[in-house]
């Protein structure tokens, strides 16, 4: 494998979640927010591709199709590295949360389904922060055709992995791609410890697995006090016991 | 010809590797303010008054990053790594749209700076050596390479008509209080890193503190007999 994460230990803690589009992941690290927010945490989200130094030149890239595999590769590099820089390891050093919806794994996918070089992949993001827990959100193939194919009028070029040139019709592109994708992300759930999450189950047993595993590496951390709802469930996994209120 | 060799990986995945260019690839580097542009737009001419087809290049001048990086220069809000990783895809850009292609057709390539100035710039910057270099194994191994030096004395005389520029004064490593203290400073950490990188990467040592004729006199004499026969 021979990747290694940059050798820095900071006081926050760091929850990425991962997959392909569709595979609801979205949606759980949002619920995760809002609970850890409600908890009382202090909590920073970031996104993947939305520095906006660089979006303008990876929109410019997209639009006219100027991307080759090393500029997609570099340019999603560039963009994590602004983010890194400025809004992950600040809010890590101040000791917070910080919710990454995708992190490295989504670059080391893309790209390798894209044919370049994972060595070179590797030392490109060796700058990167290791998270604390990474969900990988497992979605089988047809599921995740049938949720994003059904859903959107059109695919977009480098989406669909046109630039491959896999197929001229962009549907089986995007799934031969796709698939190519998945490969990636099962060939990586041993060797990053990614934490494998069945994105089929209901959405409320996900998101209280999800918290129940997220827990344990809360201790420690600053925290006001919970926001406390009159009516509705809490929702902490195990319901807010006695010995956890502040 | 231009032998189809890159430093560490082929990662764009180029036909054989042991493809032969027919054109060459020629690199001009040095710090700022060494006349490393004077001497292409006088090498140009003279390559094609003797029937060359040239393609001169350098840096931010990818039609996909260039104006990305001029803008996010003008806000100083650049940290050291994305600035290393735009210049990398400013780079990895035109060698693929532009150098390759135009080795391919026979040109002669002239480039104002390659990855050794930006190798040494993230370097200075606290980048790891390892990293960057990785980062950069991507590129084609040039014919030759002209690494223009000067002391740090005639450097700053040469920058003072021009004015002293933030970014090429290092004023991001608060190096010094002012554009002239961190100027020098930068500077001298810059030439300090090509003086190490030069064994690693072979490039050829011209004093720069000449005369412009002086200096391009001897481009031409070491340009000659690398080009392609007639």
């Amino acid at each position: 494998m021979g990747f290694q994460f940059a050798p820095i230990q900071f006081p926050g803690r760091l929850f990425v979640v991962e997959g392909v589009d569709g595979s609801g992941k979205s949606t759980q690290i949002a619920l995760l927010r809002q609970w850890l927010v409600n908890e009382g945490y202090t909590v920073f989200f970031s996104e993947w591709n939305s520095s906006p130094l660089v979006k303008e030149t990876t929109s410019r890239g997209k639009k006219k199709h100027l991307l080759t595999p090393t500029t997609f590769s570099l340019i999603h590099a560039t963009d994590f590295a602004d983010r890194t820089e400025k809004w992950i390891i600040p809010p890590l050093k101040a000791g917070a949360i910080v919710l990454a919806d995708r992190y490295v794994f989504t670059a080391f996918a893309r790209d390798a389904a894209r044919g370049v070089n994972s060595e070179w992949v590797h030392n490109l993001y060796n700058f990167a922060v290791q998270p604390t827990v990474a969900f990988y959100f497992r979605t089988p193939l047809d599921v995740s055709l049938s949720r994003i194919l059904g859903g959107r009028a059109e695919l977009k070029y480098y989406e669909a992995g046109m630039d491959l040139g896999l197929s001229a019709d962009p549907k089986e592109s995007f799934k031969l791609f796709q698939k190519r994708i998945m490969e990636e992300y099962e060939s990586m759930i041993e060797p990053f410890h990614l934490t494998v999450m069945d994105s089929l189950a209901p959405i409320q047993d996900q998101q209280r697995l999800m918290r129940e595993l997220v827990e344990p590496h809360l201790s420690g951390l600053y925290r006001n006090a919970p926001t406390r709802f009159i009516s509705g469930r809490s929702g902490s996994p195990r319901g807010r016991s006695k010995e956890r209120s502040l | 010809m231009t032998k189809m060799q890159f430093y560490g990986h082929n990662s764009m995945d180029f036909e054989a590797p042991e493809d032969l260019l027919p054109g060459r690839l020629f690199v001009l580097e040095g710090t700022d303010g060494v006349g490393r542009s004077t001497q292409i737009s006088l090498l140009r001419p003279w390559l094609e008054s003797s029937g060359f087809a040239v393609v001169d290049t350098g840096l931010r001048r990818s039609p996909l990053v260039g104006k990305g990086i001029d803008e996010a220069k003008r806000g100083h809000t650049l940290g050291p790594l994305t600035m290393d990783l735009f210049y990398a895809t400013d780079f990895s850009d035109r060698l693929e749209n532009i150098i390759i292609p135009a080795l391919r057709a026979g040109f002669i390539v002239l480039t104002d700076r390659y990855i050794y100035s930006l190798i040494a710039r993230a370097t200075v910057r606290g980048a790891n050596r390892d990293w960057i270099e990785g980062v950069y194994s991507l590129a084609l191994i040039p014919d030759a390479i002209f690494y223009l030096k000067v002391d740090i004395q005639t450097l700053v005389r040469r920058i003072v008509p021009r004015g002293f520029d933030y970014w090429e004064s290092g004023m991001d490593l608060r190096l010094g209080d002012d554009l002239y203290d961190s100027f020098v400073e930068y500077q001298k950490q810059l030439l300090k890193q090509f003086e190490q990188m030069k064994d690693t990467f072979h490039y050829q040592t011209i004093d720069a503190s000449r005369s412009i004729p002086q200096v391009f006199a001897e481009l031409q004499k070491r340009i000659e007999p690398l080009l392609p026969l007639e």
